[in-house]
């Protein structure tokens, strides 16, 4: 018992160390080329930190290893998060999150998984990433495999109807091997989503589609863990993260302007020093 | 007069296909078919009740379709995506492009009942742009097979390639083409098959369209126009050598396609000659959106019959350089 306090302690310790250095490595990304998502990326990170350095099961060396966990991440856009994550996995070395946006260089804008290992799925249009993991998932179910598979869609995403054609399908199928996370961070592009096209009662929705549904503080790792390791009762489940947009940079947090965004040089020094605490 | 474009005694690919794929199936548990609710219109049936687990029935949703496809190749599976290629093509293009073309995903789309076939259901149902869109991705191989042996051939190839194909089928009912010219079946993808030799015009054609190719090179030889023939089976990767070795040889070509001729083989060979050997080109297909009537009627309307393809190769043969 008091072993696996200190293990997951240990664990929960990596994942925060992993989370602030992501934090700071995508802000440096974008800040250096004047592009990406930053937004999206800061209120993801907690939970790519969870799965990388606390659930999945993977290997770098060898990324196509037919039995690791899939993580599809459908919110392509939030490349700062992604690739800082891959990166701190072992599947590239630091050196190419320098060429971030470069001209052919093997972090695009949004991710391609034929240049860069650890990548699923080539998504960016919105509404993409989770009919992959279904069939990701029906893959698993067919031939019996224990291999468990993840997507992260953001909030604004759900708006997209292809979501709603995949929930109901693996509603349908009872997929306990798959898990949907929503970045739920409340704003859109221009917007909050609840004043774009209402998403909520997001909950009893998916409860509708035949999942399994639960609500977390999207930063709180612990939280993160224990839902993203709960066992299922057969079907699949939905994690909705409460996050915020910007998390962890005061003067970017809940602001829409941050969606894509780019720091100026005082407004980097602020957010990397508030991002070290 | 009217010219019947389908055979009386022919053969509808779909069987061909369906059969193919079953024994595909049985050799190898990687392959599985993924449909809208198109069990019926794909005549699956067979594989249905032979390998109920591995048809996957995501309902009438052709995003997920093809999403859930590329899932399933990520998995390890091989996938036949198979559904009415006008919703196929249209309503899934950004997933074929995104999840499949560009993410390089081994998945196999299977547009059925392709053209005109569904004659009477009018625009919506009849897939005539296609070959334009799909043309445009270029990690995708385009394959249009013309009888039950090419359909076979195409099957078994894309099960065995490892990449993102499109197979358009018809059900329209067509005629076994026999052997090539030199006696000789081959279908090798982005190798176009010589079914006639000629010297005076050559017809590029696809599909359905090849057997009344064949038929018009019968008409133009009894008024001494001698027509090379081809079975233009794969759009993509383009058979640049037939198409310019005609251009030089024979200085007329023709293009005949059940599809729209912008952008279609009538596009794709008006871009390589005008760039390379320019040559005059007749283009037969259809010129935009199409009324509703049956297929013999819209073929009759549009000239796609051996009469209105002989009509064409003598416009070409009258325009040389």
């Amino acid at each position: 018992m008091e072993a696996q306090r200190e293990t997951n302690d240990l664990r929960l310790t990596d994942i925060s160390e992993k989370a602030r250095w992501m934090r700071r490595r995508a802000m440096q990304m974008v800040h250096a080329k004047k592009l990406g998502h930053i937004g999206g990326d800061l209120s993801a990170t907690d939970i790519l930190a969870a799965l990388y350095f606390g659930v999945l099961r993977y290997d770098p060396k060898n990324p196509n290893w037919p039995e690791r966990d899939r993580f599809v991440m459908s919110k392509g856009h939030a490349t700062g998060v992604l690739y800082t994550a891959l990166c701190a996995a072992g599947y590239f070395p630091e050196g190419w999150l320098d060429t971030y946006m470069e001209p052919a260089s093997k972090l695009n804008g949004h991710p391609n998984r034929n240049y860069l290992p650890g990548v699923e799925a080539n998504t960016g249009p919105l509404g993409h990433g989770f009919p992959i993991a279904l069939g990701v998932a029906i893959a698993g179910q067919l031939s019996g495999a224990d291999y468990k598979t993840f997507v992260l869609t953001g909030d604004g995403e759900q708006q997209e109807g292809s979501n709603w054609e995949a929930a109901m399908t693996a509603g349908h199928r009872r997929l306990s091997n798959l898990t949907l996370i929503i970045d739920r961070n409340r704003l859109q592009q221009g917007a909050p989503t609840e004043e774009t096209v209402s998403l909520d009662p997001l909950e009893d929705k998916y409860r509708a589609f035949g999942w399994e549904v639960s609500e977390v503080d999207g930063h709180d790792h612990a939280a993160l863990l224990e839902a993203l390791e709960a066992p299922s009762s057969g079907g699949p489940r939905c994690i909705i993260a409460n996050t915020v947009k910007g998390k962890g940079v005061s003067f970017m947090e809940h602001k829409t302007k941050w969606h894509h965004g780019v720091p100026n040089d005082a407004e980097f020094d602020q957010a990397m020093e508030e991002l070290s605490a | 007069m009217m010219t019947a474009a389908i055979e009386e005694e022919g053969f509808d690919c779909r069987k061909a296909w369906a059969a193919t794929l079953e024994s595909l199936a049985a050799e190898d548990e990687r392959i599985v078919a993924v449909v809208n609710d198109s069990v019926g219109s794909s005549n699956l049936g067979g594989f249905q009740k032979d390998f109920a687990d591995r048809l996957v029935n995501v309902g009438i949703a052709e995003q997920n379709m093809v999403g859930v496809g590329a899932g399933l190749a990520n998995g390890g599976r091989i996938p036949f995506v198979s559904a009415a290629s006008c919703f196929l093509s249209a309503r899934a293009l950004e997933q074929i492009k995104a999840d499949v073309a560009y993410s390089e995903y081994n998945v196999k789309l299977v547009g059925q009942s392709s053209g005109v076939a569904y004659g009477e259901l009018g625009a919506t149902h009849h897939s005539i742009e296609d070959f334009a869109w799909l043309r445009a991705l270029d990690t995708v191989t385009v394959l249009a097979p013309a009888d039950p042996w090419e359909t076979e051939m195409a099957v078994r190839w894309a099960a065995a390639h490892q990449g993102p194909v499109y197979i358009r089928l018809s059900r329209m009912k067509v005629p076994d083409l026999g052997s090539d010219a030199d006696g000789r079946r081959d279908f090798t993808p982005g190798k176009a098959r010589l079914m006639r030799t000629g010297a005076d015009v050559t017809i590029l054609a696809s599909g359905t369209m090849v057997h009344l190719a064949l038929k018009a090179a019968d008409i133009l030889a009894q008024g001494g126009i001698s027509a090379r023939v081809y079975s233009f089976h794969t759009y993509n990767p383009l058979d640049e050598m037939a198409i310019l070795d005609a251009a030089t040889e024979t200085g007329a070509l023709v293009t005949c396609e059940e599809a729209l001729v912008r952008g279609g083989l009538g596009g794709a060979v008006a871009e390589l000659t005008s760039a390379n050997q320019p040559t005059p080109l007749e283009r037969i297909g259809f010129q935009g959106f199409q009324t509703t009537g049956s297929v013999d009627w819209l073929f009759e309307e549009n000239r796609m019959t051996p009469g209105g393809i002989a009509e064409a190769a003598r416009r070409a043969v009258a325009r040389k350089l």
